[in-house]
């Protein structure tokens, strides 16, 4: 259980806290309906324009293989710039409120 | 075109050598794994020692089923680029784990995701309906692969179902029983290697067949079957069905107990964010192998030989086509190493659900709801390893039981169950301060009724399986509903009534949940 001693009170009311807790989440819940958008334009396009997914691309290649992939390697980078932000800007500020309590 | 010729189906005594090696080691491991099993958090939660790469390389084998390697490769040799939409649903569930759950999930739990959802509530009701949807939800999971596990061996190494049933069995048991979470990271390891490393080896042989240029590959499959196996046929069609799958798989993922469980393993929040990093890109990396092998097998191997028009060992699911394909790139020993490995890969998956499964039973159920909470390591360990033989004999019965049925629905069904009735609670419980007990609970209850009920009713079993006309839900998945009503009842049911000590213990563990300050 965390305490609730009066240092850990101060730290969860302080503005530092609170930011870093809406700053996680705006990120987070961006980072999600931008992922959801994506895989859902996909399914949706597919399901409505068939023929645009068929579209070549050079001589043996379709637009829908480029795009299924690029979801693949989309998936990815995402994971990786949460990672990277994460790593950097939130763990900062979680070591500098923990020096606190 | 020559006919290929295949030695599947015939005893492969090198495949059984190698994967009686590979139950040789695993075994060796368990049983260096049981020295250092003794106390619950070692028997659930490895002593959360498990690195951040590590439990990366864990989780892949932990979901990489054998089903999706041979299911996957079979739906792309027979449909083409369908099969892509397919693999796709099963990764972009994971970049949600890493934004929403992972680090909330290891900083407020212990061993279970019931933990996360459970910890400002009501202890009783919450753990009670969280423990009937993770149980749910690893059962129909477990049944499915049971299945396909008989029928595998059967084809694989041409030894009777009921025989390979009770060896999975054995075997899994064996290593959750003595080893624990230990023993079950490094089966999933050492799982993920050689699946990874031999799909990368079937591609490399079969690349190397077309210059090393994928686009040779495609051009020789479009010149023999026509150019519509390079872009989406028929498998997606209604739109509605499309987004009741597609939210059926990414959001299912993200309520998987046994993947879940997996964070608890590593010491804290930043590995628990870097594992599912690592997981990402290497079950990325795998659904390009299986594309590839899916259009290598319908070129060298040919559609008609894996469909079964031609010879005996071919299935309308092309289930064998990367077995086949490893044979015609690699001869009959590769394929026993192949074999082997999918073999191996059943292994892994199975244990993970049933460590799971021991774990909510013990856990959830005997420790926070028949003993209040109270309990003495001892007791715990033991009941947990009870409920690992109990789950043990359970899964066989259940792999005698359907035998031979359609089980394939099953792995939706628990894809819906996680997503509507794991998800909506979990979420909910970390994100929401005025969520409640009673929310919990309907939210819970609504979305596994819901997918039960909806699945029966869907054209998936009422016209697949039960052969009526028409269905009476019209959507195959019933995500889309079951997901949506789990969320709108917990919100529903939260505003109605308030619940003040929830809330401020919300407000008390935010320390806990951001900062990781007294996370276990």
């Amino acid at each position: 259980m965390a305490s609730t001693s009066e240092k850990a009170l101060k730290v969860i009311q302080s503005t530092e806290f609170k930011n870093l807790v809406k700053k996680r989440w705006s990120f987070s819940l961006t980072m999600s309906l931008l992922m959801l958008a994506v895989y859902f334009s996909f399914l949706i396009t597919i399901a409505f324009n068939k023929e645009l997914f068929g579209l070549k691309i050079g001589n043996n290649l379709t637009l829908g293989i480029v795009l299924g992939l690029g979801i693949i390697f989309f998936a990815w980078i995402m994971t990786g710039v949460y990672v990277l932000w994460a790593n950097k800007s939130y763990d900062k500020t979680v070591e500098e409120l923990k020096n606190k309590l | 075109m020559e006919q290929f010729h295949t030695t599947l189906g015939q005893t492969n005594f090198l495949a059984i050598s190698i994967f009686f090696v590979f139950v040789l080691i695993t075994l060796g491991i368990t049983y260096w794994a049981a020295k250092k099993t003794n106390t619950t958090s070692e028997f659930y939660a490895a002593g959360r020692n498990i690195s951040g790469f590590q439990n990366g390389l864990a989780l892949a084998g932990d979901y990489m089923s054998a089903a999706s390697f041979l299911g996957i490769a079979g739906m792309v040799a027979t449909k083409g680029y369908d099969g892509l939409i397919y693999s796709i649903g099963f990764l972009v569930g994971w970049p949600l784990i890493i934004f929403l759950i992972a680090e909330p999930l290891r900083n407020l739990g212990k061993y279970t995701f019931a933990d996360v959802v459970a910890y400002r509530f009501q202890q009783k009701p919450v753990r009670i309906a969280a423990a009937t949807g993770s149980l749910m939800t690893i059962i129909f999971y477990l049944i499915a692969q049971m299945v396909g596990a008989g029928g595998l061996i059967k084809t694989l190494f041409n030894l009777p179902y009921e025989f390979s049933i009770i060896v999975v069995g054995i075997v899994m048991t064996s290593y959750v029983l003595f080893g624990g979470m230990l023993a079950t990271t490094w089966v999933q390891i050492i799982k993920a290697v050689l699946l990874l490393g031999g799909a990368s080896i079937i591609v490399f042989l079969t690349l190397s067949k077309f210059h090393f240029n994928p686009l040779n590959l495609f051009e020789q499959a479009s010149s023999m079957y026509g150019e519509q196996v390079l872009s989406p046929g028929g498998y997606i069609s209604n739109p509605w069905d499309a987004l009741s799958l597609g939210l059926a798989l990414m959001l299912g993922t993200a309520g998987l107990p046994h993947i879940l469980m997996r964070f608890y393993t590593v010491p804290n929040a930043k590995e628990a964010r870097k594992s599912v990093f690592v997981a990402t890109g290497l079950i990325g990396y795998f659904y390009i192998l299986t594309f590839i092998i899916g259009f290598g097998a319908m070129v060298l191997v040919g559609q008609d030989v894996i469909t079964g028009k031609i010879g005996t060992v071919g299935d309308k699911g092309g289930n064998m086509a990367a077995l086949l394909l490893a044979e015609a790139t690699g001869g009959t020993a590769f394929l026993g190493f192949i074999a082997a490995v999918a073999f191996a890969t059943i292994l892994a998956v199975v244990a993970g659900l049933t460590l799971s499964g021991a774990s909510t039973l013990s856990h959830d159920l005997y420790v926070n709801v028949v003993k209040n909470g109270v309990s003495d390591e001892k007791g715990e360990v033991k009941v947990a390893k009870i409920a690992t033989i109990t789950l043990g004999i359970l899964s066989v019965i259940l792999g005698f039981i359907f035998k031979g049925q359609n089980v394939a629905f099953m792995v939706g069904l628990a894809f819906s169950i996680a997503a509507s009735a794991n998800f909506p609670a979990l979420l909910m419980s970390i994100l929401w301060k005025r969520f409640t007990t009673k929310g919990a609970y309907f939210s819970i209850a609504t979305g596994t009724l819901l997918s039960l009920v909806l699945i029966v009713l869907s054209p998936t079993v009422w016209v697949d399986l039960f052969k009526n006309e028409s269905p009476i839900f019209p959507l195959k998945n019933p995500a889309l509903v079951s997901m949506t009503a789990a969320f709108v009842v917990g919100i529903i049911v939260s505003l109605l009534e308030e619940e003040p000590r929830a809330a401020q213990l919300f407000e008390d563990e935010k320390l806990r949940t951001y900062l990781g300050v007294d996370a276990e």
